[in-house]
Protein backbone atom coordinates (compact mmCIF):
# COMPACT_ATOMS: atom_id res chain seq x y z
CA UNK A 1 0.00 0.00 0.00
CA UNK A 2 1.58 2.87 -1.07
CA UNK A 3 1.59 5.69 1.73
CA UNK A 4 2.09 9.38 2.29
CA UNK A 5 5.95 8.75 3.38
CA UNK A 6 6.52 7.35 -0.42
CA UNK A 7 6.27 10.63 -1.87
CA UNK A 8 7.52 12.52 0.73
CA UNK A 9 10.49 10.51 0.16
CA UNK A 10 10.50 11.12 -3.40
CA UNK A 11 9.91 14.39 -2.48
CA UNK A 12 12.95 15.13 -0.51
CA UNK A 13 15.32 13.02 -2.98
CA UNK A 14 14.21 15.64 -5.85
CA UNK A 15 14.76 18.66 -4.02
CA UNK A 16 18.33 17.04 -2.80
CA UNK A 17 19.09 15.92 -6.04
CA UNK A 18 17.88 19.60 -6.97
CA UNK A 19 20.43 21.54 -4.72
CA UNK A 20 23.46 19.42 -5.40
CA UNK A 21 22.88 20.25 -8.87
CA UNK A 22 22.59 23.56 -8.16
CA UNK A 23 25.82 23.57 -6.03
CA UNK A 24 27.79 22.18 -8.66
CA UNK A 25 27.07 23.41 -11.88
CA UNK A 26 29.15 25.80 -13.55
CA UNK A 27 26.85 26.02 -16.52
CA UNK A 28 24.02 28.53 -16.14
CA UNK A 29 21.04 26.47 -17.71
CA UNK A 30 22.75 23.54 -15.76
CA UNK A 31 21.59 26.04 -12.41
CA UNK A 32 18.21 26.35 -13.84
CA UNK A 33 17.66 23.05 -14.46
CA UNK A 34 18.42 22.42 -10.86
CA UNK A 35 16.24 24.94 -9.26
CA UNK A 36 13.13 23.41 -11.64
CA UNK A 37 14.47 20.47 -9.90
CA UNK A 38 13.73 21.60 -6.60
CA UNK A 39 10.50 23.36 -7.47
CA UNK A 40 9.14 19.94 -8.19
CA UNK A 41 10.05 18.31 -5.75
CA UNK A 42 8.29 21.15 -3.55
CA UNK A 43 4.77 20.23 -5.64
CA UNK A 44 4.88 16.26 -5.13
CA UNK A 45 5.14 17.24 -1.54
CA UNK A 46 2.19 19.80 -2.52
CA UNK A 47 -0.28 17.43 -3.99
CA UNK A 48 0.99 14.21 -1.55
CA UNK A 49 -0.37 15.95 1.13
CA UNK A 50 -3.31 17.45 -0.73
CA UNK A 51 -4.58 13.83 -1.23
CA UNK A 52 -3.29 12.09 1.50
CA UNK A 53 -4.38 15.04 4.63
CA UNK A 54 -6.49 17.65 3.56
CA UNK A 55 -8.21 17.10 0.57
CA UNK A 56 -10.55 19.34 -1.64
CA UNK A 57 -8.31 21.21 -3.95
CA UNK A 58 -6.16 23.61 -2.20
CA UNK A 59 -2.60 21.88 -2.30
CA UNK A 60 -3.44 21.47 -6.00
CA UNK A 61 -4.43 25.45 -6.42
CA UNK A 62 -1.11 26.20 -4.31
CA UNK A 63 1.08 23.31 -6.75
CA UNK A 64 -0.37 25.03 -9.78
CA UNK A 65 0.72 29.04 -8.86
CA UNK A 66 4.05 27.20 -8.21
CA UNK A 67 4.06 25.90 -11.54
CA UNK A 68 2.83 29.52 -13.08
CA UNK A 69 6.08 30.93 -11.10
CA UNK A 70 8.80 28.34 -11.74
CA UNK A 71 7.78 29.10 -15.84
CA UNK A 72 7.97 33.30 -15.23
CA UNK A 73 11.30 32.62 -13.45
CA UNK A 74 12.56 30.05 -16.05
CA UNK A 75 11.62 32.89 -18.83
CA UNK A 76 13.83 35.55 -17.06
CA UNK A 77 16.40 33.00 -16.16
CA UNK A 78 17.07 32.13 -19.60
CA UNK A 79 16.58 35.72 -20.99
CA UNK A 80 19.67 37.10 -18.46
CA UNK A 81 21.39 33.79 -19.65
CA UNK A 82 21.36 34.43 -23.43
CA UNK A 83 22.31 37.97 -22.06
CA UNK A 84 25.38 36.91 -20.28
CA UNK A 85 26.01 34.84 -23.46
CA UNK A 86 25.98 38.07 -25.59
CA UNK A 87 27.87 40.00 -23.05
CA UNK A 88 30.78 37.65 -21.93
CA UNK A 89 30.90 35.04 -24.74
CA UNK A 90 30.38 31.98 -22.03
CA UNK A 91 28.03 30.89 -19.92
CA UNK A 92 30.28 29.77 -17.50
CA UNK A 93 28.83 31.01 -14.33
CA UNK A 94 32.53 32.22 -12.86
CA UNK A 95 33.57 34.03 -15.60
CA UNK A 96 30.08 36.33 -15.13
CA UNK A 97 31.08 38.07 -12.18
CA UNK A 98 30.32 42.11 -13.95
CA UNK A 99 28.04 43.83 -13.72
CA UNK A 100 28.89 45.75 -16.33
CA UNK A 101 30.56 45.24 -19.71
CA UNK B 1 46.71 21.87 -8.70
CA UNK B 2 44.60 22.21 -5.66
CA UNK B 3 46.66 24.00 -2.65
CA UNK B 4 46.65 22.15 0.37
CA UNK B 5 44.53 24.80 2.57
CA UNK B 6 42.06 23.90 -0.27
CA UNK B 7 42.49 20.07 0.59
CA UNK B 8 42.42 20.56 4.17
CA UNK B 9 38.78 22.48 4.03
CA UNK B 10 37.86 19.77 2.05
CA UNK B 11 38.82 17.09 4.76
CA UNK B 12 36.98 19.37 7.70
CA UNK B 13 33.69 19.65 5.98
CA UNK B 14 34.11 15.80 5.23
CA UNK B 15 34.65 15.43 8.74
CA UNK B 16 31.71 17.93 10.01
CA UNK B 17 29.22 16.12 7.61
CA UNK B 18 30.28 12.47 9.03
CA UNK B 19 30.26 14.11 12.62
CA UNK B 20 26.97 15.38 11.65
CA UNK B 21 25.69 11.78 10.61
CA UNK B 22 26.95 10.22 13.25
CA UNK B 23 24.99 12.46 15.36
CA UNK B 24 22.13 11.86 13.60
CA UNK B 25 21.92 7.90 13.45
CA UNK B 26 22.75 7.90 17.32
CA UNK B 27 20.51 10.25 18.58
CA UNK B 28 17.54 10.89 15.72
CA UNK B 29 17.09 7.56 13.82
CA UNK B 30 17.57 5.07 16.68
CA UNK B 31 15.26 6.02 19.24
CA UNK B 32 12.82 6.71 17.14
CA UNK B 33 13.09 3.94 14.90
CA UNK B 34 13.31 1.17 18.69
CA UNK B 35 9.64 2.42 19.21
CA UNK B 36 7.93 1.44 16.26
CA UNK B 37 7.47 -2.00 14.46
CA UNK B 38 9.01 -2.67 11.40
CA UNK B 39 6.86 -2.26 8.32
CA UNK B 40 5.22 -5.48 7.23
CA UNK B 41 6.05 -6.13 3.67
CA UNK B 42 2.56 -6.76 2.12
CA UNK B 43 2.23 -8.43 -1.35
CA UNK B 44 3.03 -6.26 -4.06
CA UNK B 45 -0.22 -5.19 -6.07
CA UNK B 46 -0.92 -3.47 -8.93
CA UNK B 47 -0.46 0.14 -7.86
CA UNK B 48 2.39 -0.21 -6.02
CA UNK B 49 4.30 -1.42 -9.08
CA UNK B 50 2.63 1.32 -10.86
CA UNK B 51 4.03 3.61 -7.99
CA UNK B 52 7.36 2.09 -8.00
CA UNK B 53 8.42 3.07 -11.06
CA UNK B 54 7.02 6.05 -11.76
CA UNK B 55 9.13 6.97 -8.99
CA UNK B 56 12.24 5.50 -10.32
CA UNK B 57 11.64 7.50 -13.38
CA UNK B 58 11.49 10.45 -11.57
CA UNK B 59 14.88 9.83 -9.90
CA UNK B 60 16.28 8.33 -12.61
CA UNK B 61 16.01 11.60 -14.58
CA UNK B 62 16.46 13.60 -11.64
CA UNK B 63 20.07 11.63 -11.10
CA UNK B 64 20.89 12.32 -14.42
CA UNK B 65 20.41 15.97 -14.78
CA UNK B 66 23.11 16.04 -11.37
CA UNK B 67 25.12 13.94 -12.82
CA UNK B 68 25.63 14.54 -15.98
CA UNK B 69 28.40 15.97 -17.87
CA UNK B 70 26.75 16.64 -21.33
CA UNK B 71 23.88 19.52 -20.86
CA UNK B 72 21.81 17.79 -23.68
CA UNK B 73 21.79 14.33 -21.75
CA UNK B 74 21.12 16.64 -18.46
CA UNK B 75 18.07 18.04 -20.48
CA UNK B 76 17.18 14.84 -21.26
CA UNK B 77 16.83 13.70 -17.99
CA UNK B 78 15.03 16.94 -17.12
CA UNK B 79 12.24 15.44 -19.44
CA UNK B 80 12.30 11.73 -17.72
CA UNK B 81 11.69 13.61 -14.51
CA UNK B 82 9.20 15.96 -15.11
CA UNK B 83 7.49 13.04 -17.01
CA UNK B 84 7.27 10.70 -14.24
CA UNK B 85 6.40 13.52 -11.62
CA UNK B 86 3.53 14.12 -13.98
CA UNK B 87 2.80 10.35 -13.43
CA UNK B 88 2.55 10.87 -9.84
CA UNK B 89 -0.10 13.83 -9.84
CA UNK B 90 -1.69 11.35 -12.21
CA UNK B 91 -1.37 8.85 -9.12
CA UNK B 92 -2.38 11.05 -6.20
CA UNK B 93 -5.67 11.99 -8.67
CA UNK B 94 -4.76 15.30 -9.29
CA UNK B 95 -5.94 14.95 -13.17
CA UNK B 96 -5.22 18.74 -13.90
CA UNK B 97 -2.11 19.60 -11.94
CA UNK B 98 -0.56 16.94 -13.81
CA UNK B 99 -1.58 17.85 -17.31
CA UNK B 100 -0.80 21.14 -16.66
CA UNK B 101 3.13 19.73 -15.86
CA UNK B 102 2.94 18.14 -19.32
CA UNK B 103 1.63 21.41 -21.32
CA UNK B 104 3.54 23.81 -19.06
CA UNK B 105 6.78 21.75 -18.09
CA UNK B 106 7.18 19.53 -21.02
CA UNK B 107 5.52 21.93 -23.76
CA UNK B 108 7.07 24.73 -22.48
CA UNK B 109 10.06 25.27 -19.83
CA UNK B 110 11.59 22.06 -21.23
CA UNK B 111 11.57 23.72 -25.04
CA UNK B 112 13.08 26.88 -23.82
CA UNK B 113 16.03 25.55 -21.99
CA UNK B 114 16.71 23.02 -25.40
CA UNK B 115 16.78 26.47 -27.27
CA UNK B 116 19.04 28.06 -24.57
CA UNK B 117 21.22 25.40 -24.29
CA UNK B 118 21.20 25.41 -28.56
CA UNK B 119 21.87 28.42 -28.60
CA UNK B 120 24.69 29.32 -25.86
CA UNK B 121 26.85 26.36 -25.93
CA UNK B 122 28.75 25.32 -29.11
CA UNK B 123 27.75 22.45 -29.52
CA UNK B 124 31.12 20.68 -30.57
CA UNK B 125 32.71 21.72 -26.87
CA UNK B 126 29.86 21.27 -25.08
CA UNK B 127 30.99 18.55 -22.70
CA UNK B 128 33.52 21.73 -21.76
CA UNK B 129 30.97 23.84 -20.30
CA UNK B 130 28.95 21.52 -18.26
CA UNK B 131 32.33 20.38 -16.78
CA UNK B 132 30.99 19.83 -12.93
CA UNK B 133 33.28 21.77 -9.95
CA UNK B 134 33.99 19.13 -7.16
CA UNK B 135 32.01 15.72 -7.74
CA UNK B 136 33.57 14.98 -4.14
CA UNK B 137 31.39 18.26 -2.64
CA UNK B 138 28.02 17.36 -4.48
CA UNK B 139 28.70 13.89 -2.84
CA UNK B 140 28.76 15.52 0.35
CA UNK B 141 26.20 17.87 0.16
CA UNK B 142 23.54 14.74 -0.58
CA UNK B 143 25.11 12.56 2.39
CA UNK B 144 24.56 16.00 4.30
CA UNK B 145 21.14 17.41 3.25
CA UNK B 146 19.05 13.63 2.48
CA UNK B 147 19.39 12.46 5.63
CA UNK B 148 18.01 15.49 6.89
CA UNK B 149 15.04 15.40 5.23
CA UNK B 150 14.16 11.83 5.19
CA UNK B 151 14.13 11.81 8.98
CA UNK B 152 11.92 14.81 8.92
CA UNK B 153 9.72 13.12 6.05
CA UNK B 154 9.92 9.79 7.70
CA UNK B 155 9.82 10.25 11.47
CA UNK B 156 7.20 13.56 11.90
CA UNK B 157 4.12 11.72 12.40
CA UNK B 158 1.57 13.33 10.22
CA UNK B 159 -1.62 14.31 10.48
CA UNK B 160 -3.92 11.18 10.16
CA UNK B 161 -5.23 10.68 6.80
CA UNK B 162 -8.66 10.56 6.22
CA UNK B 163 -9.19 7.75 3.69
CA UNK B 164 -8.19 9.53 0.37
CA UNK B 165 -11.46 10.06 -2.50
CA UNK B 166 -11.97 7.92 -4.88
CA UNK B 167 -10.76 9.40 -8.13
CA UNK B 168 -13.03 12.18 -9.08
CA UNK B 169 -12.24 15.02 -11.94
CA UNK B 170 -11.26 17.49 -10.11
CA UNK B 171 -11.04 20.70 -13.57
CA UNK B 172 -14.46 21.62 -12.38
CA UNK B 173 -13.31 22.54 -8.46
CA UNK B 174 -10.18 23.97 -9.35
CA UNK B 175 -11.79 26.10 -12.05
CA UNK B 176 -14.65 27.49 -9.06
CA UNK B 177 -11.58 27.31 -6.50
CA UNK B 178 -9.63 29.55 -8.92
CA UNK B 179 -12.08 32.60 -9.60
CA UNK B 180 -13.74 32.25 -6.00
CA UNK B 181 -11.00 31.84 -2.91
CA UNK B 182 -7.78 31.87 -4.89
CA UNK B 183 -9.32 34.88 -7.20
CA UNK B 184 -6.91 37.86 -5.64
CA UNK B 185 -3.78 35.23 -6.60
CA UNK B 186 -5.15 34.47 -9.60
CA UNK B 187 -5.25 38.03 -11.07
CA UNK B 188 -1.33 38.30 -9.07
CA UNK B 189 -0.22 35.64 -11.16
CA UNK B 190 -1.32 37.20 -14.70
CA UNK B 191 0.02 40.14 -13.51
CA UNK B 192 3.33 38.27 -12.70
CA UNK B 193 3.63 36.61 -16.39
CA UNK B 194 2.77 39.75 -18.34
CA UNK B 195 5.88 41.50 -16.72
CA UNK B 196 7.66 38.21 -17.22
CA UNK B 197 6.62 38.55 -21.06
CA UNK B 198 7.54 42.16 -21.06
CA UNK B 199 11.03 41.73 -19.49
CA UNK B 200 12.32 38.62 -21.21
CA UNK B 201 12.25 40.11 -24.22
CA UNK B 202 13.60 43.24 -22.72
CA UNK B 203 16.63 41.58 -21.45
CA UNK B 204 17.00 38.97 -24.45
CA UNK B 205 16.97 41.24 -27.00
CA UNK B 206 19.80 42.62 -29.03
CA UNK B 207 20.64 45.76 -28.66
CA UNK B 208 20.70 47.98 -31.43
CA UNK B 209 23.20 50.63 -31.05
CA UNK B 210 22.17 53.87 -33.18
CA UNK B 211 25.65 55.15 -34.55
Amino acid sequence: MISLNHFLVVGALLFTLGLVTVATRRNAVGILMGVELILNGANVNLVAFNHYVTGGVTGQVFALFVIVLATAEAAVGLAIVLSIFQTFKTIDVRHADLMRE
Amino acid sequence: MRTNAGKLSWVAAAALVAAFLGYMIVEVILPAGAGRAAPTAGALTLPDVVFYALAAVTLAGAGGVALSRNILYSALGLLFCLLGAGGLYVFLSADFVAVTQLLVYIGGVLVLVLFAVMLTSRITEINVSNTSFGRFGGILMFVAVAPVLLAVALLTPWAAASAPGALAPTTATIGNALLTRWLLPFELASVVLLATLVGAVVIARKEIKAD
